[in-house]
């Protein structure tokens, strides 16, 4: 097999004038005249700065599940997560917290603490009994402080913060009367610090390389942890960390072999995929009733799901190709999906795997109803928007903005004029220089999956009107989904994206071009495990790069304009 | 009479000047004019808001063809006409880009608000809505408060890049959040501070001790994004703060009801709907002190709002719908352009609805309304259409149109801030960079 040069610098730095060069083909090399081996030991590496990462959503929800119990109810809301270069992994090194969410997360704390130390499950998560209920029993309410800190703040407490949370729980007992309600308020305490809605990054001086820094061990298995079950580390994970073996090889690999063959895998790569797909789109999806009637809310979210559940059966259970998710004619179904693909589904509730019948035109991921509509108008199909998003999301290739000035007259309505086709719509860009460069980077993929409409339903014909369902990818040509499906399958550029996503996604932040070395060695690693996702996991959880650090010069410019100023508070 | 009941005492000043009002401080009592007066002098707080439309208008059917107070009512603001003196409209003021790449819909909507063009969502300053609420100082339940009517859970509030605050889209969540747990009802009988609150409060302090050390550990850009972290800790504990005081009583002031379940989406007639709503229960919120800053995304600045089967979007109408020859312009877009108009005017409603001293919430608020774009078919920044709507407590001149003659937009942001209190000569960078007031609004 030809070994594929990473080239993700000159793709990520591509703008609009790059568009015509990507079309022509130029984008990763396939050196396939003398296929070099790939490199198999890690090449020196650069280190990233110390990230403050803020959890997601479902790290959120996975870490209190796992904390406490997986029924402990989380009743605040969410903001919708930024998204940065394609990845909400990446913006949580970035972006901050509104006014609503420290709000909300307020609300979670005080429905989780309740449930905590309310009279029902006390028992079960109090690790001790007070001596009486109307006396503080500091013994205990240090034991539970040190007990959940420790597992909140994914490293034990200093003995300072210990105290402050204990001092809560007897200033509150005072106030409310009973032992519980002072945990309660201690707990409340926990979950709304910054320390543990952020994953701050703590580094150490490092023995073997005087002068330079490393992550403390806490920080290591914070960062692994997150990466291959999307969860906090469990109590295994930080007794290594406290041990000091996560700084060995051996101690290392154990730790990631005994998390890899776990089930929370699947967690991981689900988290990872929805991300990557982003599936977050579907918060303000919305289809015309009227047009597209088999669209209902349920569907939508079914449709969702139906992908995941493919990518995690297919790539963990299966432990398959991952380019062969562009071409698996296996699936889940659900009732309410049975509807939109018009297939039998014998399961009442709930979910059943199934294949597309072979004279379907549905084959891989790029052909199920979630992303066909994510990326389509409330009413229509856009060959250009699903062309891009293609390009985006398993290229990584940032396709430009429209141009603001263009003169768009020349683009005439006739979606529902009898005879029209997206094809003959999107042809008259392609007259104009300013809109063909991108236009022919997106439309080419997208226009082959023409002959599924807007809610991702199959159509034979555009208004009455057979389509023209070819396309091309870097120069090569091909008919319909199926030959879609295959030609990303083929494309060397598909794995090496994901390599770049993946291991942006692990680290949390953009990777700098000294780190492309790192890259084009993961990328290897895959291709020798063929294209096996838990195994590039495992590569990137053992790599130096994932774990390496330096000090950074503290030069990023304040803001200019101060919202609170130091020592205002009261 | 030895001991003043503060309550009491209000109670029979109101009644003895015979006026209705609303009073959402503490301790208002009304001077001989009748206007509202706090006992400390504090007069009842000027709100100020934000309405956003999107994708534009049609220039023909929206500017007023002269300057001054006698122009003639453009056909797309007539719905406006009722509020024609409480308004001011600014045509003609441009983003100015000085080469940044015009991302469409986005550069010139938060250069608006921010004073600074950006060839993303990556905003370098925080928009006018925060600055002016930092100046108007805490003393709310809600720092501000977002809502959008299309389903899009967005804003163009930003305090700094990254941390937009979302938006509200549905009337029941925003009823829940304001009117729910938490609310107290100014009218009610009795008020006993909640001992609970207290220890809450108590433990946000607790986790704000925190912040010195924490702050020395980290960079520049963490450090940051730490301080906004802390500044909501800061302002959930003033929340917290106002709830173990009794509230002011409010006359005209009954609770709402929770509204019913809506469907949320882009259909037109469930955003005006859905806007309706959420504007009555801000109205309301914004009566009882619940907030004084809002931001309202009547659509979203790539509008998603449709027709019921209909295929297309306002946003993409504007971009392939041809220009009817006879019109001059393209009907269905300008269909949705003149709807936005309709709603303007429903939101105005909703404040103008609310009685407030001898006037209305509207005459205390200042309401700022504009688009992204001027024509959206072509992304113009120059011309994006503006209005500055309601009283500010008399601190604007409303009543006129004034042509901006491609001056910097930010002369509007600058003015509006300055009129609302924040101390700032010049706002804008490069060529936005402007020192000079609207003068026309300065009352």
């Amino acid at each position: 097999m030809a070994f594929i040069k990473f080239n993700g610098a000159f793709l990520r730095r591509a703008g609009l004038g790059a568009c015509l060069a990507m079309a022509a083909g130029i984008g990763w090399a396939n050196q396939s005249e003398t296929t070099p081996s790939a490199p198999l030991a890690e090449p020196e590496t650069p280190g990233g700065p110390l990230v403050m990462r803020r959890l997601t959503e479902s790290q959120y929800r996975a870490t209190i599940a796992d904390v406490f119990a997986p029924d402990v109810p989380v009743t605040g809301r969410f903001e919708r997560a930024l998204r940065e270069d394609g990845l909400i992994a990446v913006a949580t090194s970035h972006g901050s917290m509104s006014a609503f969410s420290v709000e909300q997360y307020d609300v979670s704390a005080r429905s989780i603490a309740a449930a905590i130390t309310g009279e029902e499950r006390r028992a079960q998560f109090v690790p001790c009994q007070p001596e009486a209920e109307t006396k503080f029993d500091k013994a205990c309410a240090t034991k539970f402080v040190e007990q959940y800190g420790t597992r909140l703040f994914r490293r034990p407490l200093a003995a300072q913060e210990r105290d402050r949370f204990v001092a809560v729980a007897k200033a509150a007992q005072q106030k409310l009367g009973g032992f519980y309600k002072g945990l309660e308020y201690a707990l409340i305490g926990m979950l709304d610090s910054p320390q543990f809605l952020l994953r701050m990054d703590h580094a150490e001086p490092d023995p073997s390389r005087p002068g330079s820094i490393r992550l403390d061990g806490w920080s290591k298995a914070t960062r692994l942890s997150y990466f291959l079950t999307n969860s906090t580390p469990d109590a295994e994970l930080l007794r290594a960390a406290a041990s000091g073996e996560l700084h060995t090889h051996e101690g290392l690999s154990r730790q990631v072999d005994r998390l890899l063959a776990s089930p929370r895998v699947a967690v991981a790569v689900r988290a990872f995929f929805w991300d990557m797909l982003q599936f977050d789109g579907f918060n303000d999806l919305f289809k015309d009733p009227t047009i597209y009637p088999g669209y209902t809310v349920a569907a939508a979210a079914d449709a969702e799901e139906q992908t995941l559940r493919t990518v995690v059966s297919h790539l963990v259970r299966e432990d398959g190709d991952y380019r062969a998710l562009f071409t698996t004619k296996k699936t889940w179904v659900s009732r309410p999906l049975g509807i939109l693909y018009r297939m039998p589904v014998a399961t009442r509730n709930g979910w059943e795997q199934a294949e597309y019948p072979a004279d379907s035109a549905r084959s891989g991921i790029l052909t199920d109803v979630s992303m066909l509509a994510l990326h389509s108008h409330p009413g229509r199909s856009s060959p250009t928007l699903r062309g891009k998003s293609m390009r985006e999301i398993f290229l990584c290739q940032k396709v430009p903005d429209p141009p603001a000035n263009v003169n768009f007259s020349i683009v005439q309505d006739a979606v529902n004029r009898p005879g029209s086709t997206a094809r003959m719509r999107l042809a008259e860009h392609n007259d104009n220089p300013v809109c063909a460069g991108c236009h022919k980077l997106t439309d080419p993929l997208g226009l082959t999956l023409e002959n599924f409409d807007g809610s991702g339903g199959f159509r034979a014909k555009e208004n009455g009107v057979s389509m023209d369902l070819s396309g091309a990818l870097d120069g090569k040509e091909f008919e319909g989904p199926q030959g879609l499906g295959q030609a990303l399958h083929d494309n060397p550029g598909v794995p090496a994206c994901l390599v770049e996503k993946m291991y942006r996604s692990a680290v949390g932040r953009e990777i700098a071009s000294p780190e492309e070395p790192v890259l084009e060695y993961l990328l290897g690693r895959f291709q020798s495990a063929r294209f096996r996702v838990p195994q590039l996991m495992r590569a990137i959880a053992l790599s130096n790069s994932f774990y390496a650090v330096k000090e950074q010069p503290d030069t990023t410019p304040q803001r200019t304009v101060a919202v609170a100023k130091e020592g205002e508070r009261s | 009479m030895t001991q003043l009941n503060r309550r009491t005492m209000l109670r029979g000043l109101v009644n003895g000047a015979k006026v209705a009002m609303a009073l959402p401080l503490l301790d208002i009592f009304l001077d001989v004019n009748g206007q509202a007066m706090a006992a400390t002098g504090q007069r009842i707080p000027v709100r100020f808001g934000t309405w956003i439309w999107g994708c534009g208008f049609v220039p023909e059917r929206w500017v007023p063809t002269s300057e001054g107070a006698d122009y003639t009512m453009p056909v797309d603001l007539e719905p406006l006409a009722p509020y024609r003196k409480q308004m001011a409209i600014l045509t003609g003021f441009d983003v100015k880009l000085d080469g940044v790449a015009n991302k469409p819909h986005v550069t010139g909507n938060l250069g608006l608000r921010t004073g600074v063009p950006v060839p993303n969502e990556t905003v370098r300053a925080p928009t006018l809505d925060v600055l002016i609420g930092e100046a108007m100082g805490q003393g709310t339940r809600f720092g501000s408060i977002e809502l959008s009517a299309s389903g899009i859970e967005r804003s163009y509030s930003f305090r700094g890049a990254g941390s937009p605050n979302p938006s509200e889209t549905s009337p029941l969540a925003l009823y829940q959040r304001i009117f729910g747990e938490g609310f107290q009802d100014p009218n009610a009988a009795s008020f006993t501070p909640d001992p609970e609150v207290m220890v809450r409060k108590s433990v946000l302090s607790a986790v704000a001790e925190d912040r010195q050390r924490l702050m020395k550990t980290l960079g520049a850009s963490d450090r940051q994004r730490m301080d906004e972290y802390f500044t909501a800790v800061r302002e959930l504990e003033q929340r917290l703060e106002l709830q173990l005081q009794p509230p002011a009583r409010l006359e005209n002031f009954t609770k709402p009801k929770a509204p019913e379940k809506t469907v949320v989406d882009g259909d037109i007639e469930n955003v005006m709907i859905n806007h309706k709503i959420m504007a009555g229960l801000l109205a309301q919120a914004l009566a009882c002190n619940q907030t004084r800053v809002f931001n309202m995304l009547f659509s979203d600045t790539t509008s998603n709002l449709r027709r019921s089967a209909s295929s297309d979007t306002h946003h993409t109408l504007t971009h392939e719908e041809p220009v009817n020859p006879k019109l001059g312009y393209q009907e269905q877009s300008a269909w949705f352009a003149a709807q936005s108009m309709v709603a303007c005017r429903d939101f105005v409603d909703a404040l103008a609805g609310i009685k407030e001293g001898d006037g209305t919430l509207l005459d205390n608020t200042l309401l700022f309304a504009h688009s992204d774009c001027s024509i959206a078919k072509a992304h113009a920044v120059e011309g994006i259409p503006m209005m500055v709507i309601g009283g500010a407590g008399g601190r604007v001149r409303t009543g006129f149109h004034k042509a901006g003659r491609a001056d910097s937009a930010a002369r509007v942001g600058l003015s509006l801030q300055q009129a609302m209190g924040v101390q700032v000569e010049k706002w804008g960078t490069g060529s936005m960079d402007t020192n000079r007031t609207v003068t026309e609004l300065v009352a």
